[in-house]
């Protein structure tokens, strides 16, 4: 019996391993195979397209409702203080540092992540990729590195938008219905958010996040099982480890960045 | 059989495992340029795996495939690019790249591999089409093509760079009888008009052997029979005429293997026996 349990133990340590093994190879060739993009620059128009705009209005309609509860929430904490015209900070620092990488983060895994892994993984049950190799064409360089590269491309974009969308959200609701002074909801993000500290490293954040959570989905998509049952398991274990990923590194990273100070 | 120089494919002990599972065990196959050849066996006997041991998308575990005397296992990733450039595949299902239509799946190929100019490309994807008698369908996109139309674009994608050899996996696979018939002709018409070499592989019998030049029986990872359709159909190997004439039973047993049949039902009995003795002593 417990014999047993170590066994399945080692076996999973083992195949985890292999699929890491797997995956960093992939990462390498989906690297190699971004210079050969540069003139077609249209495919990854209509990657960036399909993974980055279409994603739009869930980022948007997120952070309008992220930004309008932080407004609500910083407002009833602050006015106990008398400290509400720091709403705008308090708003912004949050978005800009944690909830925008992250929650946009999330989202993108939900929305683009789990499309990336059904549109390859239902390519490859249907021999579309095979196909393409026969036709001496490279799948990791025609299909996979576009829609990595447009991942990549597209999530620090979507952060941003996610946070000024949620600040804008949060001054609804301070301002338009709370009474902060609308002054002092700008001026005070104006001179307590910094470039460097807060605004570089939230884009930081979202490329990294951006990049893991891509990778995860082509990832997942190309090595997927080719059956529907396979391409639907794989679908949801991109959305599962990526989110998981994105929370994980999203402490790592804010310990290194803000850790010291 | 004929001189090497009129063979193209020269599959020599092939030997190929998937897990613990032995699919080829020593496999000898030639296939003469020129000519149409085909692979039959029953479902499961590694037909669709020998193509892939040809395209180079699997490796095999030993021995050794040919193409042109290019060992293609032992190719790098460009030389065997630039020799896949000259094989055309047609899959069982078309796998047409559905994001696009007719015309831009049988343009991708040139598109990817030339530098034609459009006017070009579309002189060249028109007469593709014109071949397989969908030049009229161009406009339509994969999912509005019905599964024979779908192999025929799939056959125009497939000829578009002009290949030295065609290899069709279950091309007959699920069509009806009129798609069937339009399938068999452009196989053997494509193959003559074009100075291909075309590899069947397929379980269709009455089919294949109407158009197949020589044919290779492959069951339990073995040759078991080659030679022309007649040659096959004379062959005084039971597997052969069992496969051929679709019996039931014969060398290929009706039954999966168990143990005497009076013996397991017995045993059953047995069995309901003790638990109902056991049963009673508890209770």
């Amino acid at each position: 019996m417990s014999l047993n349990s170590i066994r399945t133990l080692g076996h999973k340590g083992l195949s985890f391993f292999q699929r890491l093994g797997r995956g960093s190879i992939l990462l390498v060739n989906i690297v190699l195979g971004i210079p050969a993009l540069l003139p077609r620059v249209r495919l990854l128009i209509q990657q960036t397209y399909s993974v980055g705009v279409l994603s739009l209005l869930i980022i948007f309609v997120s952070g309008l409702f992220v930004g309008m509860v932080l407004g609500l929430q910083g407002y009833n904490t602050l006015v106990k203080f008398g400290a509400e015209e720091s709403l705008g900070v308090v708003v912004a620092l949050s978005l800009v540092r944690e909830l925008g990488p992250v929650v946009s983060g999330l989202l993108f895994a939900g929305r683009a992540g789990s499309a990336l892994t059904a549109e390859i993984g239902l390519m490859k049950a249907t021999e579309q990729l095979s196909a393409m190799e026969m036709m001496a064409i490279d799948p990791v360089r025609r299909v996979l590195a576009p829609r990595f590269l447009a991942g990549l491309i597209s999530m620090p974009l979507l952060a941003a938008i996610f946070s000024a969308v949620g600040v804008l959200g949060g001054y609804f609701v301070g301002v338009g219905l709370l009474g902060v002074d609308e002054g002092a909801y700008w001026s005070q993000i104006q001179a307590n958010v910094d470039y460097h500290d807060d605004i570089l490293n939230g884009v930081i954040k979202s490329i990294v996040f951006g990049t893991v959570i891509t990778w995860i989905a082509v990832f997942e998509g190309y090595d997927a099982i080719p059956t529907s049952e396979g391409v639907s398991r794989a679908t949801t274990r991109t959305v599962v480890h990526s989110s998981l990923a994105v929370l994980g590194l999203d402490f790592i990273l804010t310990a290194l960045m803000f850790g010291e100070s | 059989m004929a001189d090497d120089s009129d063979i193209l494919v020269k599959v020599r002990d092939l030997h190929f495992e998937r897990g613990d599972r032995m699919i080829f065990d020593g496999v000898d196959l030639d296939i003469p340029r020129g000519k149409i050849t085909a692979i039959m066996g029953p479902s499961g006997t590694g037909k669709t795996t020998m193509l892939r041991l040809i395209g180079g998308q699997l490796r095999p575990s030993s021995g050794t495939v040919h193409v042109e005397g290019q060992h293609i296992a032992g190719l790098g990733h460009g030389a065997l690019y630039q020799i896949r450039k000259r094989m055309g595949m047609l899959f069982q299902n078309g796998a047409l790249l559905t994001d696009m239509n007719v015309f831009e799946n049988v343009a991708f190929p040139l598109r990817e591999h030339t530098e034609l100019s459009n006017d070009m490309i579309r002189d060249l994807v028109l007469m593709k089409l014109h071949a397989v008698g969908l030049r009229g369908a161009r406009e339509l996109m994969p999912s509005e093509l019905s599964g024979g139309m779908a192999r025929r674009v799939a056959l125009a994608r497939a000829i578009a760079l002009d290949p030295m050899i065609m290899m069709y996996d279950e091309p007959f696979t699920g069509q009806d009888p009129i798609s069937m018939g339009v399938l068999v002709k452009l196989i053997r018409e494509l193959n003559d008009a074009l100075g291909l070499t075309s590899i069947i592989v397929s379980h269709d019998i009455a089919e294949t052997c109407s158009i197949a030049d020589y044919i290779y029986l492959l069951s339990n990872g073995k040759v078991v029979g080659h030679g022309t359709a007649e040659e096959l159909g004379n062959s005084s190997s039971e597997w052969a005429q069992q496969f051929l004439n679709g019996y039931s039973d014969g060398p290929v047993p009706f039954h999966y293997q168990a143990k005497d049949y009076l013996a397991d039902l017995m045993d059953g009995a047995d069995q309901r026996a003790q638990s109902n003795g056991s049963s009673g002593v508890a209770s």
